[in-house]
């Protein structure tokens, strides 16, 4: 076993302190020691965005992203937009627009879609594309997931 | 895998720079290459894993006496989001916006992309067009030395740099280009976004009428490191780019580059893509 580290940071606006293994991800940290599950492990090496989380207001790839370095930091997964009224909009988006169809993909994509829409609120086609480039779905052919990305601003 | 024993986050590069005195530490930035590496057993930790994303000063894009300063954490988000880059350094700035996704963007970091000295990397290629330096700071006995060396002298093979293992790589550092120079940055993949380039060129020049003078071309994943590549660069200086020079330049390409095969393209594949992009790269130019 390699060191183990204490940590504290703010995890969905609650401070939390865990201790954690300084070789482990931040992924399995979420998943594995801390049971929020909402985050998806799909290839565990930043191709496919199911891990996407939002660290300090930027999203990143939890897989690639150390546990230790979440440390001091304001980090916000899936669970922590359940009251968001963006995630709420994306989320009533996605399904009035068929966007979900085995679902592995979407909270990636609703964390990621969440960031392209703060960063940049009235998006077009194009740059929705552009934000979502790194990540997979491999059911829906994205046709849909940019539609309802792009239609979040009025839903609801 | 190495136990690691101990756990660092220097707050300043002094202390960094102390730390890494102690022989077998590994150091982590924004982890992308690091993390899926050391999973696959490509890279195994030291003793000591050194977390160096505290560090303020290793942070943002400085304006120098010469030109500009890029300190090793800025990511390549910050890159693409600097107004400064955009216009001083488009070769720069196209890497960036070309580089992977946005969540690894978010987290990649420029001095991670140096340090870890990938043949493919994609910001070596237009920081040897612009004759970049890379800055090294070690604490041998005490006081802290500095080291500034030429990327060229900094590349010695794939994943291999003249990096000492007692050293940070604090920055990178480059002059303003002359007036009236431009530049490019080209990569194929094989897909638009998340790709490993296949071949990348970076080419920069200072247009003289019909002419190019001050040119500068470098190419990446066409030989064990990113390369300047200075039989075609002979080829374009002073030339007008007609169909004659873009063809000698082309052909001067094969005595610049050495490609291998791999999973992502044939010796073979890689030569003619640099010829191809190089030739539509300079007709591009001929014609702008
Ligand atoms: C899915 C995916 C896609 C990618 N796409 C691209 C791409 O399109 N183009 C591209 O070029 N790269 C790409 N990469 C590779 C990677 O993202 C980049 O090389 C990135 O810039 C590495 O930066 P980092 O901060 O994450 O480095 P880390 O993983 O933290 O570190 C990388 C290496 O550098 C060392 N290191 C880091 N900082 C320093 C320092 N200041 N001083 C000394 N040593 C240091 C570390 O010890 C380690 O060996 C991709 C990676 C993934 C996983
Ligand atoms: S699980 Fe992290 S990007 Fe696929
Ligand atoms: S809905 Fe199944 S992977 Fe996207």
């Amino acid at each position: 076993m390699s060191a183990t580290v204490d940590i504290a940071f703010t995890l969905n606006g609650v401070e939390t302190s865990i201790r954690v293994p300084v070789t482990m991800s931040a992924l399995e940290m979420m998943r594995d020691a801390l049971g929020l599950t909402g985050t998806k492990y799909g290839c565990g090496e930043g191709e496919c965005g199911a891990c996407t989380i939002l660290v300090d207001g930027a999203t990143v790839n939890s897989c690639l992203l150390f546990a230790v370095d979440c440390d001091g930091r304001d980090v916000v997964t899936i669970e922590g937009l359940a009251a968001n009224p963006l995630g709420e909009r994306l989320r009533a988006s996605f399904v009035e627009h068929g966007a979900v169809q085995c679902g592995f993909c979407t909270p990636g994509f609703v964390m990621q879609s969440h960031h392209v829409l703060t960063k940049s609120p009235h998006a077009d086609a194009e740059e929705v594309r552009r934000g979502v480039e790194g990540n997979l779905c491999r059911c829906t052919g994205y046709k849909k997931i940019v539609e309802a990305i792009s239609a979040a601003e009025r839903v609801g | 895998m190495t136990r690691v024993e101990r756990y660092l986050v220097p707050r300043t590069i002094a202390e960094a720079a102390g730390g890494l005195r102690d022989g077998n530490v590994t150091i982590f930035a924004g982890g992308t290459d690091l993390m899926p590496q050391s999973k696959s057993g490509k890279a195994k930790f030291g003793t000591c894993l050194m977390n160096i994303r505290r560090i303020g000063e290793l942070r943002g894009i400085k304006r120098t006496a010469s030109g500009f300063s890029i300190g090793a954490l800025t990511t390549i988000t910050d890159l693409r989001d600097s107004p400064e880059i955009k216009v001083g350094f488009p070769a720069l700035w196209r890497a960036s916006d070309h580089f992977a996704s946005d969540q690894i963007r978010n987290a990649a970091t420029i001095g991670g992309n140096l340090a870890n000295a990938s043949p493919a990397g994609d910001t070596l290629v237009p920081l040897l067009v612009f004759d970049a330096r890379v800055v090294l700071v070690s604490r041998p006995n005490g006081a802290l030395q500095t080291r500034t060396i030429p990327m060229t002298e900094f590349l010695v093979g794939p994943g291999k740099t003249s990096r000492r293992p007692d050293e940070l790589l604090t920055a990178v550092e480059m002059d303003a280009p002359p007036p009236g120079f431009t530049s490019r940055f080209f990569k194929f993949g094989t897909r638009p976004a998340l790709d490993i380039s296949t071949i990348s060129i970076g080419l920069g020049a200072v247009r003289d009428g019909e002419k190019l003078r001050n040119v500068r071309v470098a190419i990446g994943a066409a030989a064990p490191t990113p390369i300047r590549a200075p039989h075609v660069e002979e080829a374009l200086e002073g030339k007008v780019v007609d169909g004659a020079t873009i063809a000698a330049a082309v052909s001067a390409a094969d005595c610049d580059i050495r490609p291998i095969s791999d999973l992502r393209a044939s010796e073979w594949y890689r030569h003619e893509l640099v010829h191809n992009m190089l030739e539509r790269m300079l007709s591009d130019v001929g014609h702008g």
